[in-house]
């Protein structure tokens, strides 16, 4: 295997795994924010930025995948 | 597939043999408008608001009112707002730049070849690197100020137990990964939104890439918003509220 190939499958497999994690976080998150909002809607305002705050927290990992993943094939 | 996306700037000119990247250039641009901007909304500012000065009185409240919600009192708030809310700001403002329409197909004859004349400032990672240093040694400063210099160092070499030296060195860890997380999370969002709209507009030109547009609004809101509010939780929990210290309405 030469190394552009490897380079390819190497990112493909960095993404591929490191999203899994993030996605199941954040689906999660997503379904209680719902939930509470569900039960006290007057609380949206509150919720809302707090979930995307917590959101974009529980991504870092996959956006660390992704980095690595960009750096592999542009870099 | 020849896109050419490069994770380093691309370099216009040279200044003596100082480089001037892409990316530098529009954040220059970005802080002259945000300065004359600013000079100008000062000027212009009076006791009875017009239109405009009531946006803008009602968007800074309620942002302000967000910080003193998270920092608990006034004094606190006022202390932390003006460094996070111009943080947030300037990354807002330059992530909106990357939505003018037509922009990234300027490009400029340069010594190294074609390069593009735009490129959106925060997917160059030196800017967030020295932003993300500036939040990280802020916060180091406020835990220096508020519990002393022995007791800073006392918080990370703790010898009362085995497990207190190890949950300390942990600490340390944890506030070196700091730099780390803060600064990939907004370079790695921004820097991916645009390596995803170069892809779909070579995949199919014109309407693949308009959902993903709109995603990369969403992230451009949001992603300056979560860095500033980190920085504000780092430093709220680098000085707790005292014994006492409520909130006075």
């Amino acid at each position: 295997m030469d190394m552009e190939a490897a380079k390819y499958i190497g990112a493909g497999i960095a993404i591929g795994l490191g999203a899994i994690g993030p996605a199941l976080g954040e689906g999660n998150i997503a379904a209680k924010a719902m939930e509470a909002i569900g039960r006290n809607p007057e609380a949206n305002g509150k919720i809302a930025p707090l979930m995307f705050v917590s959101m974009a927290i529980t991504e870092s990992t996959g956006i660390y995948a992704l980095v690595v993943a960009l750096i592999m094939l542009f870099a | 597939m020849n896109l050419d996306i490069s994770l380093a700037p691309e370099i216009l000119f040279y200044l003596g043999s100082w480089p001037i990247s892409n990316a530098f250039f529009w954040s220059w641009l970005v802080f002259a408008f945000l300065m004359i901007g600013a000079f100008f909304v000062k000027k212009s500012l009076r006791m009875r608001p017009g239109k405009f000065q009531n946006v803008l009185e009602m968007l800074l409240g309620g942002a302000y009112d967000f910080v003193e919600s998270m920092m608990g009192t006034k004094k606190r708030a006022m202390r932390v707002f003006p460094l996070v809310f111009t943080m947030f700001f300037f990354i807002f403002f330059c992530n909106l730049l990357t939505f003018i329409p037509g922009q990234s197909a300027v490009t400029i004859q340069t010594a190294g070849g074609v390069v593009p004349l735009f490129r959106a400032v925060i997917a160059d990672y030196s800017i967030v690197f020295v932003m993300t240093m500036l939040s990280v040694i802020v916060t180091q400063v406020v835990a220096i100020a508020v519990s002393g210099p022995l007791g800073y160092i006392g918080k990370f070499f703790n010898f009362t137990s085995p497990l207190n030296f190890f949950l300390g060195l942990m600490d340390l860890v944890g506030e070196l990964a700091k730099v780390m997380s803060l600064s990939f999370r907004l370079f790695g969002n921004i820097f991916a939104g645009e390596v995803l709209g170069a892809v779909m507009l070579f995949l199919f030109p014109f309407f693949l890439p308009l959902p993903f547009a709109f995603l990369g609004l969403l992230t451009a809101v949001v992603q300056p918003f979560v860095f500033a509010v980190l920085t504000l939780v780092f430093i709220s929990m680098a000085a707790p509220l005292a014994e006492g210290e409520t909130e006075k309405v």
